[in-house]
């Protein structure tokens, strides 16, 4: 029976990543839980073989029911009757399968009816999701707000709240308003505290809220009067059953057409306060969007799997001039350079999981305990990593995804253009990966500061000093050279001593620090295994090209020249 | 509303929609090695009705019998990781060769030493055999009713069950005294997935022939944790006559096997016209075709 999981070697070849051993150990804490809960790991390998089985069983569902319901979902998609949300058939069946298979609430603890799974396995869950259907994904993925009410909201509201994930409660976040997008400062909607029911009221307008009639929603508010910035803004939790939102419509989109995005409007809707107020933005709206960030990296390498595979898939089948086009070098050049890039994107995804994973455990448990020396250098080393590597991820794994559709349907020739074959919808899902949760832009943005403080230049040389053997060499020679070249472009923009000047070769210098980083990912992955070695000196020998070219941009620009890029006027 | 005690007959099978071109032997037997082994897909169908029961009727509990080689535990676990409570293996090498008859024998044995029951539930047949002969066996052998094709179990009240039936030409509803035995067809919802929670409790479910290829610290778990074993019946453990099990309680022999291959003879291109669709229609229905 086809599997999702199982017929992806490369899936269990990061979960069984080295560092799981520490990870493990960090969140399972002695394996207290095996005491209390019947089916807590008992060790290290039973953990390790419970997160197999788990994504066995995802992969069944995703290659069994999601995937075989992804176009007739994307072509009747939501509805909006009386005001409510109505999924698509298929969707309430895809939903219906992984409620009952207890697949929501991942990574909460136990306490709370959860897996208690890391992040490693639970972003590999959302990954095999995506590539069955990416719009699915996220009406799935959305359990990430029950981490973030795991981690900031009280006691009382916990208790009240999250034993409904793994029951199969829906989640939303509402943040973006019609005038606060990427700027989530400017954000108006009204909580005001009322003393008689002991709750905030909400009023206004929400806008492009993905699952926007779910049975929970974080709704991030001005709650201080007379503020105009992040500072004004706290976070709220608000129960469906209070019957006080209106859905004013569904957008009609290009893709992720199963996935509902609402104009909700908030009239006295009662809700309660997460955390303290004023933190809603600054401290876990950033938290949140960091989670979801994560989520669209393992989205865009699951469209671009599923994208991949449909490429391969046709170019073996179609004959033209007497013989499979994938004989052709124009076309098995694109299919070896697109599988070279979602290794890539892999590898990046499933390093920054681990990252955030010790990010996360070690902050836990300095919230129960002092951390001894050693732990609270890790502590602030991983949070530096976690920061770096998660807009590096949504960037690069977002863009090569839209760049992997593009070539997909580009093999399939004119029939990819048709509605006969998933590779429109695929392409047409693509696109959104890098606009929303922050555009590519906007990831620049969170990336330069990296680029300018040596985080990246820290991992790398970290990377550098590891023994990867000499079978590989010849390729981590040219890393050190690549390194060299980025150290040089990241000075000399630097000296020049403009914040202008390091916006505008920002995207450049963030691009050339990736392909550095997924070059030592993929040869740290092939001195696990050698099979990766062709992967990873096809990748690096053409991002070596690429860091070229970019350097000779850079090294060849002065602040002067900017001005001859401001001539666009309307 | 009281819960309900269920027995689900289930059987492992070669999976024999997943066929291979070394699927028979030259002998012309099923070369089982070369398929791999699964749920039989009808009793998955039966598992889903009973599961559906414990879901409305609170205190239902859904045991498990099969009866196959050691490794038919495997079943057992599956029908847990989706929510049944525990299961039996009825194993033993005198039951090897069994046919409906002898299997139903020592079914019918095992139903009656777990009484007191309110439902047997089974598929309607297993892919390997196609009989559909073991449950309605099973069901006069331990001298209760049965209904026979269902679809699905519409409700229970006063002590009976209401049963829709899928019959060749339409749908009939009846009614069933409890204790009874349903077989259930294919057009019955497909059962559920496994859920996370119970497949990583039951996981370490086992056999006592399994647990004895184990380390002592399983062997202490399945201790401390007693839900974790599968219980095996052999032949003494259920009083069975040995003249009525195995090769020797099976009066079925198979006189001849012939391999059938399918071969496209001749084609026929039709257009779309009423006239040529009415004589191809006239063509199958002489040919008893459809009909």
């Amino acid at each position: 029976m086809a599997n999702f999981y199982s017929d992806n070697k490369d899936l269990k070849f990061h979960l069984t990543h080295p560092l799981m051993k520490k990870i493990v150990a960090l969140k399972e804490r002695n394996f207290a839980d095996k005491c209390k809960y019947d089916y807590a790991p008992l060790d290290f390998e039973d953990a390790m073989d419970s997160y197999d089985k788990v994504l066995e069983t995802i992969g069944d569902i995703c290659a069994n029911i999601i995937a075989p319901n992804a176009d007739s979902v994307d072509q009747e998609g939501p509805q909006l009757i009386n005001n409510e949300v109505h999924y698509a058939r298929g969707t309430q069946e895809n939903y219906e399968a992984v409620k009952k298979a207890g697949l929501i609430g991942i990574s909460l603890p136990r306490e709370y009816g959860g897996l208690n799974f890391p992040f490693v396995p639970y972003v590999m869950s959302a990954e095999i999701v995506s590539r069955a259907d990416g719009g699915f994904s996220n009406i799935w993925g959305l359990q990430d707000c029950a981490e973030t009410l795991n981690e900031f909201a009280s006691k009382e509201i916990k208790d009240l709240f999250l034993p409904r994930f793994n029951k199969g409660a829906t989640a939303s976040m509402n943040l973006t308003e019609p005038d606060a997008g990427s700027d989530l400062q400017a954000v108006q909607l009204k909580a005001t505290y009322d003393e008689k029911t002991q709750k905030w009221l909400l009023n206004g307008v929400k806008r492009f809220i993905t699952n926007g009639d779910a049975d929970i929603s974080l709704v991030l508010a001005r709650s201080e009067e007379g503020t105009t910035d992040g500072r004004g803004l706290s976070l709220f939790v608000y129960d469906r059953t209070e019957k006080a939102v209106t859905v004013r419509r569904i957008e009609n989109k290009l893709g992720i057409k199963g996935s509902p995005t609402c104009e909700l409007v908030f009239k006295n809707a009662p809700s309660l306060l997460v955390g303290d107020r004023k933190l809603g933005l600054i401290k876990y709206v950033m938290s949140l969007m960091n989670s979801a960030r994560l989520g669209i990296g393992a989205q865009s390498v699951g469209i671009s799997e599923s994208a991949y595979r449909e490429a391969l898939k046709y170019a073996n089948e179609r004959t033209q001039f007497g013989k499979a086009i994938i004989q052709f070098p124009a076309v098995y050049e694109m299919l070896s350079v697109m599988e070279t890039k979602l290794k890539a994107i892999r590898s990046l995804l499933y390093e920054t999981s681990r990252l955030v994973d010790f990010y996360k455990l070690y902050s836990k448990i300095s919230d129960q305990r002092k951390l001894e020396n050693e732990e609270r250098n890790e502590l602030k080393k991983y949070q530096k990593y976690a920061d770096a590597f998660t807009p590096l991820l949504k960037l690069t794994a977002s863009e090569y995804c839209n760049q992997i559709a593009y070539d997909a349907l580009q093999i399939h020739g004119g029939a990819g253009f048709m509605k006969d074959f998933s590779i429109e919808r695929l392409y047409r899902d693509a696109r959104i990966t890098s606009i929303y949760e922050g555009t590519s832009q906007l990831q620049v943005v969170a990336a330069i500061r990296s680029v300018t403080t040596g985080i990246y230049l820290s991992w790398i040389k970290e990377n550098e000093a590891a023994n990867h053997g000499h079978e590989l060499d010849f390729i981590k020679k040219i890393l050190i050279d690549m390194t060299t070249e980025y150290e040089k472009c990241v000075s000399v923009v630097i000296a020049v001593n403009d914040l202008e000047f390091i916006d505008f070769h920002a995207r450049r210098m963030v691009e050339m620090a990736g392909n550095i980083v997924m070059g030592y990912l993929l040869l740290n992955d092939s001195a696990r295994d050698l099979e990766y070695k062709k992967i990873a000196e096809m990748f690096i020998k053409r991002s070596l090209s690429q860091n070229k070219e970019k350097a000779s941009f850079i090294l060849a620009t002065e602040l002067k020249d900017i001005a001859a890029y401001k001539i666009a006027k309307l | 509303m009281r819960g309900l005690k269920i027995i689900v007959l289930a059987k492992q099978v070669p999976d024999t929609h997943n066929v291979g071109k070394d699927a028979m032997k030259a002998d012309g037997t099923v070369n089982r090695a070369a398929l791999p082994a699964i749920f039989n897909p009808e009793d998955l169908n039966a598992l889903e009705q009973a599961l559906k029961l414990k879901e409305k009727y609170e205190g239902t509990t859904i045991t498990i019998l099969t009866m196959g080689p050691p490794r038919a535990a495997e079943i057992i676990r599956e029908a847990m990781y989706r929510g049944a409570d525990n299961g039996y293996l009825i194993t033993d090498r005198k039951f090897a060769g069994s046919d409906t008859l002898a299997t139903s024998y020592a079914l019918s044995l095992a139903v009656k030493k777990l009484k007191p029951f309110d439902i047997v539930i089974c598929g309607r047949q297993a892919i390997d055999g196609d009989t559909a002969q073991v449950g309605p066996q099973v069901g006069e052998k331990v001298n209760i009713p049965q209904i026979t094709y269902a679809e699905e179990i519409l409700s229970f009240e006063n002590e009976e069950l209401i049963v829709k039936r899928r019959l060749e030409r339409g749908i009939e509803i009846v009614a069933g005294k409890l204790p009874l035995l349903i077989t259930v067809n294919s057009s019955a919802p497909a059962c559920r997935n496994r859920n996370a929670k119970l497949l990583m409790k039951y996981k370490h479910a086992k056999t006592v022939s399994e647990l004895q290829e184990t380390t002592e610290d399983y062997i202490q778990l399945t201790k401390d944790r007693p839900y974790l074993k599968i219980e095996e019946w052999s032949v003494a453990d259920l009083n069975a006559k040995d003249e009525w099990l195995g090769l020797s309680g099976s009066p079925t022999k198979v006189k001849k096997i012939e391999n059938v291959v399918f071969k496209t003879k001749e084609s026929k291109i039709l257009s779309t016209s009423d006239n040529e669709i009415e004589s191809l229609m006239k063509e199958l229905i002489e040919n008893h075709t459809i009909g």
